[in-house]
């Protein structure tokens, strides 16, 4: 089964970050990737630029609004995220917490889903189509 | 983080995730001291019962596989009082106890490749290099490796302490093969990974038509190799193959567990990630310019189906030229029933036939359901359904699997007249 870890970072720990050594960092996490590379279990991954670039779509009223932020209550920031295959959540526990992160910083980890979460609905036609999607390698 | 990892269901699962990740560098480390991978197994066990009586207690350490590794150390050093005796064996263990700290622990990956040929050693028979290459390698349970093998956990002990006690008495060194024989001592390797992928995938006994989770071992076993062996194209080749096939398990069986033949397969059930990392590893092992080995004219028959949008798309031609490569390279009845198949495709089943029947006469495959329910299939291809229907029915009573023999059945079945 595969898992997304995904890295929530607070204002602060963006904050605090930015007085680290970016070498430091980019040495810890390669070594982290490279551990679970070995261990045959990766299968993915991104990091994604400052939260100041992107951009904030708030379905709170009629019509949705695009703005640039503030995140409004969103007190944590999601800032990249890991695709592992692993045995079981145990194992996928395991790698998270081998994480080189610190105080600040969260990984929620969610199992990703596959067709046999949609077995019941397998009839559906957006769910015969996203099959087809995925087989063009979309 | 005390204790955290262990709330969401009991210290039990967070170790065996535990040594599933670290088993093979801590067996691998304690085997390099010893010297012995039965004792280093022996050790690592005490220090996973251990763990599994401290950890609730204590949580989980940082550093989990230096706290086993330490601990395990420890063990040998209390037995080696004991007995009061000197052992060599025990004496490095205790010389490296005293020079080194917990926290430097780093396994070294050549230790891991000498524990992977040590595991797969040609004095061991095949179903005790399975067992320990799932165990020390792999690091599944004994209690894993018995449900992913259908037997009994008390088979899957005897296995392995069958396996330790040979590589004693035999005196197999803790080393990676010399020049000499790496080769061949790569494919007993490379053979027992495919062994436990094939187990997987088309499971020769049970009421399952194949054990997905006995393949997915297989094929991290072959992802941590191609780490471990760069240089090695057939570990790629292999990588590549077992990428191929099992981009097909979703597809392979209905709802109600029944198979589905490759030409009825819902092709966008394919998983197209692992098709491109198939494709990504057949590359790369074809870049480094020593020529397609075995497994890697395999995986280019597979990848010829994974990346066909359907059977009469196939480019049939192609796949004959690569099973008659293979027939040259690795020749076998196998390999001539597959050549078989492809030509009945590309030209017509009457020529297929006639290297069926060459096959039958030459006695080979017998006993195997193999070669009736091709004959079987070839011969309702020409319209001839008697002999058909006795050839599929042949090879229903003679498949161990009862999935596939009901297909073979339904086949029969399903003939005119």
């Amino acid at each position: 089964m595969k898992y997304m870890l995904i890295m929530r970072d607070s204002a602060e720990a963006v904050e605090a970050s930015k007085d680290l050594d970016f070498e430091q960092i980019i040495n810890a996490m390669g070594a982290y990737n490279e551990s679970m590379i070995k261990a045959g279990v990766m299968a993915g991954g991104d990091g994604l630029a400052p939260a100041t670039e992107g951009f904030v779509v708030d379905f709170a009223g009629e019509k949705p609004i695009v703005t640039d932020g503030p995140y409004g209550e969103v007190h944590e920031l999601f800032n990249g995220f890991w695709i592992i295959e692993v045995a079981s959540k145990e194992e996928a526990a395991e790698w998270a917490s081998r994480a080189p992160l610190g105080p600040g910083t969260k990984l929620e980890v969610r199992r990703i889903t596959d067709a046999s979460d949609f077995a019941d609905f397998a009839d559906n036609e957006y769910v015969q189509k996203e099959a087809e999607w995925r087989a063009a390698g979309l | 983080m005390a204790g955290s990892r262990s709330l969401m269901s009991g210290i039990g699962p967070t170790v065996d995730a535990v040594w599933r990740i670290e088993g093979a560098r801590i067996v691998a480390t304690l085997a390099k001291m010893t010297g012995d991978v039965g004792l280093a197994e022996d050790l690592a066990q005490e220090a996973v019962v251990e763990a599994l009586r401290q950890w609730p207690e204590s949580g989980v350490p940082q550093n989990a596989g230096a706290w086993l590794t330490a601990v395990a150390k420890r063990r040998a050093i209390d037995a080696w009082r004991r007995r009061e005796r000197l052992d060599e064996r025990y004496r490095a263990i205790a010389h490296d106890l005293a020079t080194a700290s917990d926290d430097e622990w780093q396994a070294i990956d050549d230790d891991v490749v000498r524990l992977v040929f040590t595991a797969c050693h040609p004095v061991l028979s095949r179903e005790s290099q399975v067992a320990l290459t799932l165990r020390v390698v792999g690091g599944l349970t004994t209690a894993e490796i018995a449900r992913m093998l259908l037997v009994p956990v008390a088979t899957v002990q005897a296995r392995i302490t069958r396996a330790k006690k040979t590589l004693a008495s035999a005196r197999v060194p803790f080393e990676a093969p010399d020049p000499s024989e790496w080769s061949a001592r790569l494919g007993s390797v490379l053979g027992v990974v495919y062994l436990i992928f094939t187990e997987g995938y088309a499971a020769t006994a049970g009421d399952r038509w194949m054990r997905q989770d006995l393949a997915n071992e297989a094929l991290r076993l072959g992802r941590v190799l191609a780490q471990l062996l760069p240089r090695e194209p057939a570990v790629l080749e292999l990588v590549a193959l077992m990428e191929f096939q099992s981009s097909r398990f979703a597809a392979r069986v209905s709802g109600d567990g029944t198979p589905i033949l490759l030409t009825d397969q819902d092709r966008t059930r394919w998983d197209h990630a692992q098709i491109r990392r198939g494709t990504a590893a057949l590359a790369r092992a074809d870049a480094m310019g020593r020529g397609r080995g075995a497994y890697g004219l395999q995986a280019a028959i597979a990848q010829c189906h994974a990346t066909a949008p359907s059977v009469e798309d196939t480019d049939w031609d192609q796949i004959v030229v690569l099973y008659e490569a293979l027939g040259r390279l690795a020749p076998g009845p196998v390999v001539e029933l597959g050549r078989a198949v492809a030509v009945s495709m590309a030209t017509g089943p009457a020529n297929a036939l006639r290297i069926v029947d060459a096959l039958a006469a030459g006695g080979a495959l017998t006993g195997s359901h193999l070669l009736p329910s091709v004959r079987g299939e070839l011969l309702a291809r020409l319209g001839r359904t008697a002999e058909a229907r006795r050839d599929l029915l042949a090879a229903a009573d003679l498949t161990a699997n009862e999935r596939e023999s009901a297909v073979l059945r339904a086949k029969a079945a399903a003939l005119p007249g």
